[in-house]
């Protein structure tokens, strides 16, 4: 059954807003939001193709990314850190569809990986990571060795990055 | 039941901007300093942590969820009240009174200098059936509305309201944390074109970004952290009705402060006329006429008498009952959701003689109230008291 069967009067959004019922408003929610010192300087390293995070003095913990404060600790913290640009995928999701249901064009892989980042226990639940997409074909992603398969970033030509999490342009299998 | 204590105080900003931080690390830095203040360790010591916030200001939705970990909270009992700070004081002041929490942070912070359109913030506070499409100009037009049904019932002149903006803004420039302070004389004032009539730019107050945490416990874990004790005797809260419902206010007053004052007096066991038990109050003052609404409404002023006592003094810095000798909202800004939590802060300075070039001699007791502004109609007082002064 096509829509166009359905009885009824079709109406223009002009004359559906025209009608008592039904009232417009759009008032318009803009920020601007200061990335403050820690992540200002994760996103300059971006920039010139690193990954940077910063260690808590008191538990050891490398937050990638970054923060000002150690959230089991609740100190500021300190040293920062060059970390490895690989690891594994932690988890991985395809997604077909947008929020209103409607079929996406290209399906994308998104996933979270666990960087190759010392001091934290294999099996552990914590560790230094970043979300980001995965450069790989959706169908081979929903296999089961999508989990825990090493990758490394992609990153965009230097020319072309400009200080944000972007300059990555996706993790890709690697070996 | 227990007393109810505060035993730590910690602040960032009260800046016109803060782009060098992020708003969790703002909050970070509030809580750190009052956890220090406190003398306590956060991730041990502190039971509940109670985060007021408002999404709409944040720009985040579900920005509870932000709440717990810049201010030690992480895995830890944790939740938000989208309203004033000092209704999350009312919280803590519950959770310790029944005994739930020995020791409970409350952290309140706005950032207003990021928010690109805090105008039309302010309208998706507002109905949007019968309210949002008519030409009001501003969003606070309320106050100007409230402004002139005071003046008219009580005879309050024009003056006066001008009197408390340079009172305050005056009074300000001795506070490290207000920015809008500026020596500006009556004449000043009265001089300057109408903002939202019948008030200038100087008697409307400005925003500034703060983060602000307090730290309160029960009186006998109190004792242990410290001995600059100051007591939360009595707190009250009320909401008169929904801002959709602009022609059920009652104008000219401002009743949830009212009944929230009796709350907390109630509680406080304060008999007989409130102004002569307080050595000092800060209460609202976001809009000049407001600092002598709020006056009348905390029964400190006889109906329709504020402006008075204003005009004989009484409320200046070294008269009977100092008024916002902080400067006020009018001189140290507007801080969302941290605007009550702010002049609880300062009235704490002063009950532990802390307060510095501002400080009241001898300050004893304090009152302080907050209302949560345009388009709201809900307010929060509290009774404070301490013997270090003594
Ligand atoms: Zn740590």
């Amino acid at each position: 059954m096509s829509v166009q069967k359905f009885p009824g009067t079709k109406l223009s959004a002009k004359e559906m807003y025209s009608l008592p019922g039904l009232v417009e408003s759009s008032p318009q929610a803009k920020y601007e939001f200061s990335a403050g010192p820690t992540i200002s300087r994760f996103l300059k390293g971006l920039k010139e193709g690193k990954i940077l995070g910063r260690r808590c003095p008191r538990c050891g913990r490398i937050y990638v990314p970054p923060r000002d404060y150690c959230e089991f600790c609740h100190v500021p913290l300190a040293d920062w850190v060059e970390v490895p640009d690989t690891g594994r995928v932690e988890t991985a999701v395809v997604s077909y569809i947008s929020v209103k249901r409607e079929r996406l064009e290209k399906p994308e892989v998104v996933g979270v990986i666990r960087l190759d980042v010392p001091g934290y226990p294999e099996d552990g639940y914590e560790f230094a990571g970043l979300f980001h997409r995965i450069c790989m074909d959706p169908e081979e992603a929903k296999k089961d060795k999508t989990i825990g398969m090493k990758v490394k970033a992609r990153w965009r030509p230097p020319e072309q990055r400009t200080g944000s999490i972007l300059d990555i342009e996706c993790f890709e299998p690697v070996g | 039941m227990s007393r109810v204590a505060i035993i730590g105080v910690g602040w960032y900003g009260f800046k016109p901007s803060t782009p060098e931080v992020h708003f969790q690390g703002m909050m970070f830095e509030s809580s750190s300093r009052a956890y220090a203040d406190a003398n306590v360790d956060p991730r041990k010591d502190v039971d509940v942590f109670v985060d007021c916030q408002e999404d709409m200001w944040e720009g985040i939705a579900i920005a509870d969820e932000f709440a717990p970990e810049p201010i030690g909270g992480a895995l830890r009992p944790t939740f938000t009240v989208a309203g004033d700070g000092l209704l999350g004081v009312a919280h803590a002041y519950m959770l310790i009174n029944s005994g739930l929490a020995n020791v409970v942070a409350v952290e309140a912070h706005g950032k207003p200098s990021e928010i690109k359109t805090l105008n039309d913030i302010y309208y998706f506070a507002f109905d949007p059936l019968h309210l949002r499409p008519l030409p009001t100009g501003n969003p606070f037009f309320l106050a100007g509305l409230d402004a002139q049904a005071y003046m008219a019932r009580t005879g309050t002149p024009r003056e006066s309201l001008a009197l408390v903006a340079s009172k305050n803004r005056s009074q300000g420039l001795l506070n490290e944390r207000a920015p809008y302070a500026a020596r500006i004389t009556l004449d000043d004032v009265l001089r300057a074109p109408y903002a939202i009539y019948p008030m200038s730019e100087y008697e409307i107050s400005r925003f500034s970004d703060a983060s602000v945490t307090v730290v309160l416990a029960s009186e006998e874990v109190a004792r242990k952290f410290t001995d600059r004790i100051v007591w939360l005797d009595g707190i009250g809260f009320n909401t008169e009705v929904g801002t959709g419902a602009v022609e059920l206010h009652q104008w000219g007053r401002m009743p949830s402060m009212r009944q929230a004052a009796l709350m907390a007096y109630k509680m406080a066991r304060i008999e007989g006329s409130p102004s002569r038990y307080f050595s000092l109050a800060e209460v609202e003052d976001r809009f000049s006429f407001m600092e002598l609404l709020a006056l009348e409404e905390t029964m400190i002023a006889p109906e329709g008498q504020a402006h008075v006592s204003l005009e004989a003094g009484d409320y200046d810095f070294n008269g009977p009952l100092p008024v916002n000798p902080s400067g006020g909202s009018l001189a140290m800004g507007i801080q969302l959701e941290a605007t009550g939590l702010g002049r609880l802060v300062e009235a704490v300075l002063q009950l532990r003689g802390e307060a510095g070039q501002h400080q009241v001699k001898g300050a004893r007791r304090a009152l302080v109230a907050s209302w949560r502004g345009v388009p709201s109609y809900t307010s929060a007082v509290a009774v404070l008291s301490s013997e270090v002064n003594s």
